[in-house]
């Protein structure tokens, strides 16, 4: 019986293990790799990843997925970033907008993502629409809509810049001289999915609904509406991940967040979110950011040509998936 | 107070190409156990999913306590006083029983669910129905019985008016029937109605108090259990003579051995094991079991679908193997599978394309496989005029056909194929009565031609209608092979519950 046990933790956590063993690997080829300020680096570039790999764990747990998550991050940094730029900025985006209280942008946005969310819901909920499909094709309408406003005049789709200080103070000012605000964030939006998904009726609906839909159904579980839901707060996740890319970087333009939603998503399958909808922990998530993170940073690190990079990250995302399906066969 | 704690009344629903209800009514006391009975097919399921909110019908009232409801959704029947035990099991698989007991209505403390009550409130629902089962397992680890048991616990635990009951027993032991029938009981005592659906009649004299009986889609009508005996049920459920049901047997078995299937033993635990049987040509040789008597799994495994530790499959005198399907086809077999939608029709393609999805490369027998439609059109043409598949064009989607129609198409895509041995996995589920003649006519025509069928059906009339031979299955192994002449449904039930009942003994121990 027991080894029995022992089998299955291997099979479980065998890419966890590996990854593991990588990074072990990475250390001991550049020794220098273990510093606090590596460390930091880590935590910090974890930050964004963090709360979209969040994001996307919501539509993964019914069993969907979002392939807009990318371009909703996007989308949400271009608006950010057009509605916050200092009044003494010379290509400002909006030239006669007066400098609006911080909050006015950041909600305009989310509301704005929102919308998005609510229309993959719609889709997927009500018009059974699958998931995979539906939101690919809100993918391209998402980017096209943040290209047509990115590309209006005067801005002519030149890259937004001049981003004022109270927004990029989230990501300048560092606790303790150290840690970003970033970091507080998504350390915060952890522990507040984590409590919605372990401690509320709604979160544990999420699980009821991704793993037996009818069985829901005939329980008396508004289906439709857990589905919507759930892309709703995906949405508001992604977008907030917008807006702290245009406080990490001071800027933003109408490709950010490409292909953002395949490495979260890897994140999640990485950290034992199953795709077939049902499974996974929030400290999954945070397991599968932070080893992603550290393998892709290390890689870089330690000289690895950036094709090669790409190469290996897909080997990752590949296995993981197969085990997946191994374990939930 | 009110006659009747609920009353239905004419009620009509239709489904594609099938009318499932024809103005039923149902009326169901307080207090009592009313039983549903009618042949599969009959319309109770359907009927129970209007009263559950789940279909929609197309007219007809549902009175509780004198009130007219709508029920739309089965979160307006659950919240009126309506629970169900649904015929399919339906747990969540990776959430533990807690959850799948109060899944749709958590307790909860301010926001937070409170899992602690929770876990209380199942401990005590679950020794109050003295059921062993702890509360934090998850609902895979768990055996059908237990999991029939948490669908039992998870209805009770509703405090409804009425409780559905659609085949609740239909993977519980004899020990444990007697079990729910405690239950049942105490139930009434509280004044609650239940509305019970089982196929096996001994049950419903035992617990039943009135009983209604359906029949096609029809209201025949409505007794007291003390003015009923069972043959008159029976009667009154099949509606017609058993000889008019069924195209008579012509005397098509031939000496001659086609298959031998020994000592057949599934590779997966508490499968089937140590089977052992003969086909003839021109025989119709039927598998009868209750559910969980591992028929299907039998057959597939005979057509290379599932794996065998042990066992030969021995045709025309040679030792074969049918380790896959593929090899199973080059052996001459053929499966109609016993879920229909699930893994028979390509719903979506056309039946042009649904007859030649296995016969397409035998067809196309030029070297790069290039479909000349004329030539290939012929055999679909005839195939489907020799089964009278009743359809606008063979460019028709398939889904738009009946379930009988839709089985017609699927046994001309083997019959294409040139198969000598049919396996027929519940051949006539879900389709309408006329459309059973039909296909039990095309069955004796193929044994006259000198094939043979096996026919798993869980359809006692159709197994003691149409088999020359009936095999009987029960967990796992073979219990009997009866000859048509001394086979009775009688008999077969003996034959259906042999082990069973021997098994549960040991399990109380």
């Amino acid at each position: 019986m027991k080894t029995i046990n022992l089998k299955k933790i291997l099979i479980d956590k065998a890419l966890v293990i590996v990854l593991l063993f990588m990074i072990i690997g990475i250390i001991i080829i550049e020794p220098s790799f273990l510093q606090w300020r590596v460390f930091t680096d880590i935590i910090t570039q974890s930050a964004v990843k963090m709360i979209c790999a969040l994001g996307l764990m919501f539509p993964l747990l019914i069993g969907g997925t979002d392939l807009a998550g990318g371009r909703q991050v996007g989308l949400a940094a271009v608006l950010v970033a057009s509605m916050s730029q200092m009044a003494s900025y010379s290509n400002r985006f909006w030239p006669d907008l007066p400098e609006l209280p911080i909050i006015l942008p950041i909600l305009i946005t989310i509301a704005a993502v929102a919308i998005v969310g609510a229309v993959n819901g719609f889709m997927i909920s009500k018009l059974k629409m699958a998931p995979f499909i539906a939101t690919f094709g809100m993918s391209t309408i998402v980017y096209g809509i943040n290209c047509l406003y990115f590309a209006k005049k005067p801005n002519n789709s030149q890259p937004i810049g001049g981003i004022r200080d109270d927004l990029r103070f989230l990501s300048s000012y560092k606790l303790f001289g150290q840690i970003s605000l970033l970091v507080v964030i998504a350390l915060a939006a952890v522990v507040i999915v984590w409590f919605v998904l372990n401690k509320t009726v709604f979160g544990k609906n999420i699980y009821i609904v991704g793993g037996n839909p009818d069985a829901a159904k005939v329980s008396g579980v508004n289906v439709n509406k857990v589905i919507m839901s759930v892309f709703i707060i995906e949405s508001c996740l992604v977008g907030l991940a917008g807006i702290m890319e245009v406080a990490r970087t001071g800027g933003a333009n109408s490709s950010y967040g490409n292909a953002y939603e395949f490495d979260a998503i890897s994140s999640c399958v990485v950290g034992g979110i199953s795709l077939s909808g049902g499974i996974g922990k929030v400290s999954g998530a945070v397991i599968g950011v932070i080893i992603f993170t550290f393998i892709s940073y290390g890689l870089a690190f330690i000289g690895v040509n950036a094709n090669w990079q790409l190469v290996i990250k897909g080997i990752i995302i590949c296995s993981a998936v197969a085990l997946d399906m191994r374990k939930n066969a | 107070m009110e006659k009747y704690r609920l009353k239905v009344s004419n009620m009509s629903k239709s489904f594609p190409g099938v009318k499932a209800l024809d103005k039923v009514q149902l009326e169901v006391k307080p207090g009592s156990v009313h039983a549903l009975i009618g042949e599969n097919g009959a319309g109770k399921s359907t009927l129970m999913k209007c009263l559950f909110g789940l279909y929609h019908p197309e007219e007809g009232t549902i009175e509780l306590d004198g009130e007219k409801v709508e029920m739309t959704d089965p979160n307006i029947a659950l919240k009126l006083g309506i629970s169900m035990i649904h015929q399919e099991l339906n747990p969540i698989p990776y959430r533990n029983v807690v959850d799948n007991i109060w899944v749709g209505r958590f307790a909860k403390k301010g926001m937070v669910v409170d899992e602690e009550k929770m876990k209380s409130m199942t401990e005590e629902l679950l020794k109050d129905l003295e059921f062993d089962i702890p509360a934090d397992t998850l609902a895979k680890e768990l055996s059908v019985s237990q999991l029939q048991a948490i669908e039992i616990a998870k209805a009770v635990s509703y405090d409804a008016k009425v409780i559905i009951m659609d085949e609740p027993t239909s993977s519980l032991t004899v020990a444990e029937t007697k079990h729910l029938f405690k239950i049942i009981n105490r139930l009434k005592s509280e004044g609650r109605s239940i509305i019970y659906i089982s196929h096996k009649l001994e049950e419903i004299f035992e617990v039943a108090d009135e009983i209604t009986i359906m029949r096609d889609g029809q209201y025949v009508g409505k007794w007291e259990i003390k003015d009923i005996t069972i043959d008159e049920v029976i009667h009154q459920m099949v509606g017609r003579n058993m000889e008019e049901r069924f195209p008579p047997a012509e005397g098509t078995v031939q000496e001659e051995v086609l298959l031998k299937v020994e000592d057949f033993t599934s590779a997966q635990e508490n499968s089937f094991e140590h089977i052992d049987f003969e086909l003839h040509k021109g025989e119709i040789l039927g598998i009868g079991g209750l559910v969980g008597a591992q028929r299907t799994e039998l057959v597939e495994a005979i057509f290379g679908l599932r794996k065998i530790s042990a066992g030969t499959l021995t045709m025309n005198g040679k030792v074969i193997k049918n380790q896959t399907p593929q090899d199973a086809i080059r052996n001459k077999f053929a499966l109609l599978t016993e879920e229909r939608r699930v893994t028979g029709i390509i719903p979506m393609l056309s039946v042009w394309d649904n007859t030649l999805v296995v016969a397409y490369r035998k067809l196309a027998d030029n070297i790069i496989g290039m479909i000349n439609r004329k030539k290939i059109g012929k055999s679909v043409d005839s195939v489907c005029k020799e089964l009278d598949v009743r359809m606008a064009g063979t460019d028709t989607l398939i889904k738009n056909l009946s379930g009988g129609n839709q089985q017609k198409v699927l046994v001309g895509r083997w019959l294409l194929s040139d198969c000598d041995i049919l396996i027929l996995d519940e051949p006539t589920r879900g389709v309408d009565v006329g459309a059973k003649y039909e296909i039990y006519k095309i069955m004796r025509d193929l044994v006259k031609k000198g094939k043979a069928i096996i026919m798993v059906s869980s359809e006692m009339p159709e197994l003691l209608g149409m088999s020359d031979n009936i095999m009987i299955m029960c967990e796992g192994k073979l219990s009997g092979i009866l000859g048509q002449k001394e086979a009775t449904q009688v008999e077969v039930m003996k034959y259906a519950t042999m082990f069973s009942n021997k098994a549960k003994e040991e399990d109380v121990e």
